[in-house]
């Protein structure tokens, strides 16, 4: 079972952080792959907080033609940073030739665009990209978004750690928010494209289980919205229903949870709202989930939250220190990085619940 | 020598001979006055016997006349093998036994120019069915632990009635939360998803009726479950109309427009809305033949149900006033949503075949979004009467047309947005459960059943000719019959309670097949948690195969 966590704080962090948090979870997992997207950047990063970037793992002519096509569109680059590579013979990884990040500034004519339409406009790049590149095998597109880095890689996670120089701490490479997974590959061929988190417009999603749902999920997603592709893992589609009631139907936060995990009838009656609830779970019935999950979500404001299915199968924990709020699958990655927090104050989150960390780390907890 | 009258209908012709022996017999009398059908009858029979009454031989011949039963040999009145006799003989002195070489359906279309009828069963069976070439073969293990069927809670509802797209549901936002914003929306239920399939109150007896309207109240007030039972077409006794158990009931209209007037003349003095309304363009058992009740049946509360006179009543096939399902869903459906002020879910019944699912597809596309079913009724479907030549031959299985629906609304991401029900056999080798459950996960939202309550009523017919009397209006159990002695013959309390029962069962066993996979909702579309055997059936179902 996949091990997934959450930092978020008040300071940049660095993802040495995330790197340990994981490990202490190691025999949780099989060593097949690290990701992790990083939010709110600080560094190098933090002077173009309004400017996409681009998230690429290539060869060099999947480069060339992603810079092509960008430029082509009017993308100008504005600064490119790639992670130092410590290239070892008995490093566990299966790297690609390039890691870049790229920070474009929009095209001309998107100048005074309204935001809707830049955010459609970096989609469709990245889907273009991503489709060009594919065919060849000559990259891999994570994301094209403001203040958003995501890295993805097969092989053992301290490795991959080790490759991309993660486990020093320094102040260039920093974020506020950084979510992270360590894989364990049940289901799928080892793809890149299929470790979490999973990014798309500002929401991120990752989950520890599986989707029973998966099918019924996916065939529905589909249809709904350009953006919902890939479906390389059976969680992706959680991001897409976080994305949809979220941002394409503008439901407030917590009838996320009402969607995937719906009340017994029995309870929605009893409910002021029970009405509109009862309409919900008509029309996205295949958006439930029933398998054992539990999903971390990030939107696009920062907000991070937690919740799990309604049989409440797999595990989170979510423990806070000094400024800094960790969420993940098991305690002991708490213990590792914040150890002088009082554990008693720890959630575990209940089968009904979401637990929400505002941007002043207030924790709030919702009841379904 | 006797002449011998090849051309003569005989005893060697009929489906059934009654075997029958003297000894046994004490001339009670109890199977003659018991069958229904007139097919047997008291006689006197010459014997011949040689006895001796000293201690040597001497023999002599005496001759007697000795009273026995016989079997007709009549086209009307021909045995239909239902073994009413053999259950009333105190002494097993009689029963019908199948005759092999029957040429009884040859003879009887010969004789009297006319197609034989019977009741609803399609009897040419084809092997086996295809729900019993799929299991559910996902069973969860670790890493998706499976439920306790005894344990945990399930919610097992399904829909009734239109589903709007979730942009197009009216909501407003106040104080954070959503709200529905006021103007009328399709009208929607949730319901269990077994359905007492639309058998009208012609075909059964009114006790047959009376007793499945009492099990449907007693699941949903006594057990819980909300089960709907469907009128069928031919009206409905105003005492239940003006009941507040109406709203158990789904109204049927079909093509006859049987016991409409009523309906609409009752509906200022309704207590209750009803659960649903159901158009029926088509029906799967006598696919483009049309129910036909006959004459024999149209008992006196049948005519002033209806409003009709004692004649045979055939409800054509489909709608003959309307030339199109755009036409039909303007009319009716306008019509029966603005009658009940767009409260109660309207849905239509078509029977499955080869054009269904471009039914299904206009429907979905319907942008004034009214149409809140869509029942398919497959081949094995159906309690009434009809030509033989349409029950064997005409029809289309359902498994593979309800899945064809299900992936058309997916294609479209249009899935449940018109809920799916399907029915045709469903029920037939005895376990309802499991092919509820099987077509749920090819994507059906819930089914619908007919027969099954017949069989749970004590009908004695079955798929291999076995009585299938139901249209000559004496059914021996009482069943489907209006003549006043044989529906005496029907308990109804115990048929109520006998249905009850068995959607109890039913109700444990969907949670039995629930856990295993995970469910604890209904699986609809979840065809990957079945397999087949048959490669043939996998590929058409688009499940996994598995050897
Ligand atoms: S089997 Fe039925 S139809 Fe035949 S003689 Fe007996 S009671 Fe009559
Ligand atoms: S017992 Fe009645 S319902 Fe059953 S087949 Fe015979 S006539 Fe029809």
């Amino acid at each position: 079972m996949c091990r997934i966590g959450a930092i978020k704080s008040t300071d940049y962090v660095h993802p040495s952080k995330a790197l340990l948090l994981m490990r202490s979870q190691q025999k949780g997992h099989d060593n097949s792959g690290f990701a992790m997207v990083m939010q709110d950047l600080g560094g190098r990063f933090a002077d173009y907080k309004d400017l996409p970037i681009l998230s690429m793992a290539c060869t060099d002519k999947g480069m060339a033609t992603a810079e092509d096509i960008l430029h082509k569109e009017g993308f100008v680059r504005v600064m490119q940073w790639s992670p130092e590579i410590n290239f070892r013979d008995e490093l566990n990884i299966e790297p690609m030739p390039n890691y870049v990040f790229q920070v474009f500034q929009y095209p001309r004519s998107f100048k005074y665009a309204p935001q809707e339409e830049k955010e459609e406009l970096l989609v469709d790049m990245r889907l273009k990209l991503r489709n060009v590149l594919e065919e060849n095998d000559d990259g891999y597109v994570y994301s094209f978004w403001p203040d958003v880095i995501t890295l993805k890689e097969i092989g053992d996670p301290q490795d991959i750690g080790t490759y991309f120089g993660l486990w020093k701490e320094d102040r260039d490479f920093t974020a506020k928010v950084i979510t992270a997974q360590c894989r364990q590959n049940t289901n799928y061929d080892i793809v890149r494209y299929a470790a979490h988190p999973f990014f798309l417009q500002g929401y991120t999603a990752l989950a520890n289980g599986e989707n029973t749902f998966y099918e019924k999920n996916k065939n529905f997603q589909n249809g709904l919205y350009k953006g919902y592709i890939g479906f390389e893992s059976d969680s992706q589609c959680f991001l897409y229903t976080l994305h949809y009631i979220h941002k394409i139907l503008k439901w407030p936060l917590e009838y996320y949870k009402h969607a995937i995990t719906p009340l017994p009838f029995e309870e929605m009656a009893k409910r002021e709202d029970g009405e509109a609830l009862k309409f919900i779970r008509s029309s996205l019935s295949n958006l439930e989930i029933n398998g054992p999950n539990t999903i971390i979500g990030v939107l696009p404001d920062g907000t991070l939250f937690n919740t799990c299915d309604a049989k409440k199968l797999r595990p989170t924990v979510i423990g806070r220190h000094n400024g800094t709020v960790v969420m993940t699958s098991e305690v002991s990655g708490i213990n590792e990085v914040l150890p002088g927090r009082n554990w008693e104050e720890d959630i575990y989150t209940s089968e009904r619940e979401t637990v929400v960390i505002t941007n002043n780390l207030e924790v709030q907890r919702w009841q379904q | 020598m006797a002449t011998m009258r090849v051309n003569e209908i005989s005893r060697d012709d009929l489906d059934w001979q009654i075997n029958y022996s003297t000894e046994r017999c004490t001339m009670c009398g109890s199977c003659v006055a018991a069958c229904p059908f007139e097919a047997i009858e008291a006689g006197m029979e010459k014997r011949r016997k040689v006895v001796s009454d000293y201690l040597t031989p001497e023999p002599k011949v005496e001759f007697k006349a000795v009273p026995v039963i016989k079997q007709k040999v009549d086209v009307y009145k021909f045995c239909r093998g239902c073994g009413v006799c053999e259950r009333v003989c105190p002494n097993t002195a009689i029963k019908p036994v199948r005759n092999e070489d029957s040429r009884f359906t040859i003879k009887y279309r010969s004789i009297l120019a006319d197609p034989y009828k019977r009741g609803g069963r399609a009897n040419l069976s084809t092997g086996v069915r295809t729900l019993d070439k799929i299991r559910v073969g996902r069973i969860s293990q670790m890493t998706d632990p499976s439920l306790d069927a005894s344990r945990h809670t399930f919610d097992m509802l399904a829909p009734f009635g239109r589903i709007l797209p979730a942009d197009q549901i009216p909501f407003v936002l106040e104080n954070g939360k959503l709200k529905i914003d006021s103007g009328v929306l399709p009208p929607m239920n949730w319901i269990y998803p077994v359905i007492i399939g639309d058998m009208s109150i012609g075909a059964l007896s009114w006790r047959m009726w009376e007793a499945m309207a009492i099990a449907t109240a007693y699941l949903n007030e006594e057990c819980g479950l909300p089960v709907r039972m469907c009128s069928g077409e031919g009206g409905v006794p105003i005492r239940l109309l003006k009941s507040k158990f109406l709203k158990y009931t789904i109204l049927q209209i079909a093509s006859g427009h049987f016991g409409w007037n009523r309906i609409i003349n009752t509906m200022p003095y309704m207590q209750e809305l009803p659960g649903g309304v159901l158009i029926k363009i088509g029906q799967g058992a006598k696919p483009g033949d049309g129910g036909l009740l006959q004459a024999k049946k149209v008992a006196s509360h049948i005519q002033e149900i209806r409003g009709v006179p004692k004649t045979d009543l055939l409800s054509p096939p489909n709608h003959q006033g309307l030339y199109s399902i755009e036409e039909s869903v303007q009319k009716m459906f306008l019509t029966f949503n603005s009658a009940f002020k767009f409260k109660v879910p309207v849905a239509i019944k078509v029977a499955a075949s080869s054009t269904s699912v471009s039914v299904y597809n206009n429907l979905l596309r319907d942008p004034y979004n009214i149409v809140g079913g869509f029942f398919l009724d497959g081949i094995l479907g159906g309690t009434g009467a009809a030509n033989e030549v349409s029950l064997d031959h005409t029809g289309h299985p359902i498994v593979s047309k309800l899945r064809d629906c299900y992936l058309a609304a997916t294609h479209q991401g249009k899935q449940s947005q018109i809920p799916l029900w399907g029915a045709g056999g469903l029920g037939q080798t005895g376990n309802l459960a499991a092919d509820a459950f099987k077509m749920i996960a090819l994507g059906a939202n819930g089914v619908f059943t007919g027969k099954l309550m017949l069989q749970l009523a004590g009908c004695v017919g079955n798929d291999h000719g076995k009585c299938n009397a139901c249209n000559t209006g004496l059914c021996p159990v009482g069943i489907t019959t209006q003549n006043p002695t044989l529906v005496k013959r029907l308990d109804i309390d115990r048929v109520a309670e006998n249905i009850v029962n068995y959607f109890l069962s039913v109700d444990s066993e969907l949670k039995k097949l629930l856990a295993p996979i995970g469910n604890s909702s209904l699986p609809v579309g979840r065809s990957d948690c079945l397999i087949s055997e048959d490669k043939a059936v996998a590929d058409r179902l688009k499940i996994q195969y598995a050897c």
